[in-house]
């Protein structure tokens, strides 16, 4: 009794320590990714006009990227539970490329300027429709807990999304076309503070929603059938825990466009190394997530100067191979 | 308690349910026997609430989907038949499943959850596990948690679908004990699905005998256990012995 009392107390220490470990370690690099960029590294001179506007932009950007990485990473970790399939990710499922299209389609129709709330929006409606879709067809194929079903429903639809999404770019003006080939490429540089507030307050509440949902989708993790009789309504949570991860994962594209793997990557290594529990799992996710991206995009604008890498580029060179690790590896 | 009425089940054209109507009364320590395919898990699905069927499935006189899932919860408590182990908790964390019902949205399990799991894993043997991730037990040691989780969401029923088949034999009577201890102490109605039937005549007062969806035989052991209903079940010629000091009867296919 008096051993497990003191392992129990050792172990909340270590937590502790972990948990303050883990908040200095998110406050350094949220600095020094202020520092970095493209000119070089240091702050920059606040005496100046452009300075100040690059900090701006700098601060506006490391938001971005806290947002959109806690995003992808909660709604990747909610499909992984719900979907009970360790692949699933908003990218590989095809979710990020529905909602790609429905932002186009605001941006080319030129309700983006005026409207810029539609964004989100018109992401969202396309993203439901495709996740509903994959869904559906990967049942009909014999059942949304196999990968292979999931992810073949997935890459394909992804695939047709993309040839719309090359349609509505061939039938766009230049302008139009310019603004959306540079969103695609998957960067952090929303270079506004109202698109990124309307974007990220749903992001919020979703990730506060979802965290409240945290003992529903560890009871998840047994199962739709013993979920059910350990007191969930699956008929109800399961929907809709899917349509607030679409609708993270919608507001997070029209922020940043598509930005593959952050789901995949953060989730699992959090999973491997501190176990499941969603009460800390996604709460974590969202942190690691947003630090992951952070640091991902202060790589791409500050290795190769005065080029900078979009974050996309990065996400997928790192977990592209990732994904294919997870795919080879024996289960254990 | 629980009662059904004429219910019928079907998967296609397959009916695997036919006309069931029986009744079982607070406090009743019942199993369900039968061949493979004779309908056993399925009534369970459907006395649970899982499984939607035609007919009528009570519960304490309501019928058991119209009662809200937390609720449910907290009426009945169901061990599956086996745990994966690619569930990635540990023992602590997967007995507080039981709890989900009860449970604040937010913050820490209360004292009242806490002290509720740790019962369970006492009385199920299961103390030793709380730190343990579940992909490195075996997987008896997973059935003994998952018989845990039920024993912590403190239900009046228990629904159990063939859930010492994984356990060795000491392990097995040990939970048989156990669940006839709750069953006579505090009332609790045990319902469950059971191939060993030398294990079904020595704790449980009715047996509930299903071929091909119907029931043929709802008794005592003794008036179920019998060479010539047995071989009508279960399609193979069978021996009976009775032992001595009330262990039951031993049931031999020859």
């Amino acid at each position: 009794m008096v051993d497990d009392f003191m392992q129990r107390k050792i172990m909340m220490t270590r937590k502790r320590y972990l948990i303050l470990a883990a908040a200095l370690t998110f406050a350094a690099v949220l600095i020094l990714s202020l520092m970095f960029g493209s000119t070089g590294f240091g702050l920059p001179d606040m005496r100046t006009g452009t300075g100040c506007a690059l900090l701006d932009l700098r601060a506006c950007r490391i938001a971005a990227g806290l947002v959109v990485g806690a995003a992808l990473s909660v709604a990747g970790c909610v499909l992984q539970t719900v979907l009970r399939n360790p692949l699933a990710e908003p990218y590989i499922l095809g979710v990020s490329s529905g909602a790609s299209v429905g932002t186009a389609i605001v941006m080319a129709t030129g309700l983006a300027a005026t409207y810029p709330i539609l964004l989100p929006l018109g992401s969202f409606a396309v993203a439901i429709i495709t996740v509903v879709l994959i869904i559906s067809i990967a049942q009909r194929a014999g059942g949304s807990h196999m990968p292979q079903n999931l992810i073949l429903t997935g890459v394909v639809t992804g695939s047709v999304l993309s040839s719309v999404l090359m349609l509505i770019i061939t039938f766009a003006g230049t302008h139009t076309v310019r603004s959306i080939t540079w969103w695609l490429l998957g960067n952090l540089q929303c270079g506004s503070w109202e698109l990124l507030a309307i974007c990220g307050v749903p992001i919020i509440l979703s990730t506060l929603y979802l965290a409240a949902q945290a003992n529903k989708l560890n009871a998840l993790l047994l199962g739709h059938e013993n979920a059910h009789n350990l007191g969930v309504n699956t008929a109800l949570t399961i929907p809709l825990l899917i349509g607030v991860a679409t609708l993270m994962t919608a507001c997070a594209v029209a922020l940043s466009g598509i930005i593959g793997f952050a789901g995949l990557i953060v989730p699992h290594i959090l999973r491997r190394r501190f176990g499941s529990n969603h009460r800390f799992l996604l709460l974590g996710s969202a942190a690691a997530g947003g630090l992951f991206l952070v640091i991902c995009d202060t790589l791409g604008r500050s290795c190769l100067p005065p080029h900078e890498i979009p974050v996309g580029v990065i996400t997928a060179l790192s977990g592209g191979p990732f994904f294919l690790y997870l795919l080879t590896r024996k289960q254990r | 308690m629980i009662e059904l009425r004429h219910i019928e089940k079907s998967y296609g054209e397959k009916k695997v349910l036919s006309e069931i109507s029986l009744s079982i009364r607070q406090g009743e320590m019942v199993a369900l026997i039968g061949a493979n395919g004779a309908g056993k898990s399925t009534l369970l699905k459907v006395i649970s609430g899982a499984l939607p069927a035609q007919g009528k499935a009570l519960i304490e006189g309501r019928k058991i989907r119209r009662i809200a899932a937390a609720q449910r919860a907290g009426i009945i408590a169901v061990v599956p038949q086996e745990i994966p182990s690619t569930i990635p908790l540990r023992g602590y964390e997967f007995v507080m499943l039981g709890r989900t019902h009860r449970l604040p949205r937010f913050g820490a399990p209360s004292a009242a959850d806490c002290e509720a799991v740790e019962r369970a894993m006492a009385s199920t043997g299961t103390g030793a596990f709380k730190d343990r991730f579940l992909s490195d037990m075996s997987g008896g040691e997973r059935q003994r948690l998952a018989v845990a989780i039920a024993f912590a969401a403190e239900p009046r029923i228990i629904l159990l679908d063939e859930a010492t088949s994984h356990l060795d034999l000491n392990h097995r009577v040990e939970i048989m004990q156990l669940l006839r201890k709750m069953n006579r102490d505090q009332g609790v109605t045990i319902l469950m699905a059971v191939h060993d039937l030398m294990l079904a005549s020595r704790f449980f007062d009715r047996l509930i005998l299903l071929q091909e969806g119907k029931v043929i035989q709802d008794a005592a052991p003794p008036a179920v256990l019998k060479e010539d209903i047995l071989e009508g079940a279960y399609g193979c010629r069978i021996r009976t012995i009775q032992l001595p000091d009330e262990l039951g009867t031993c049931v031999v296919p020859v």
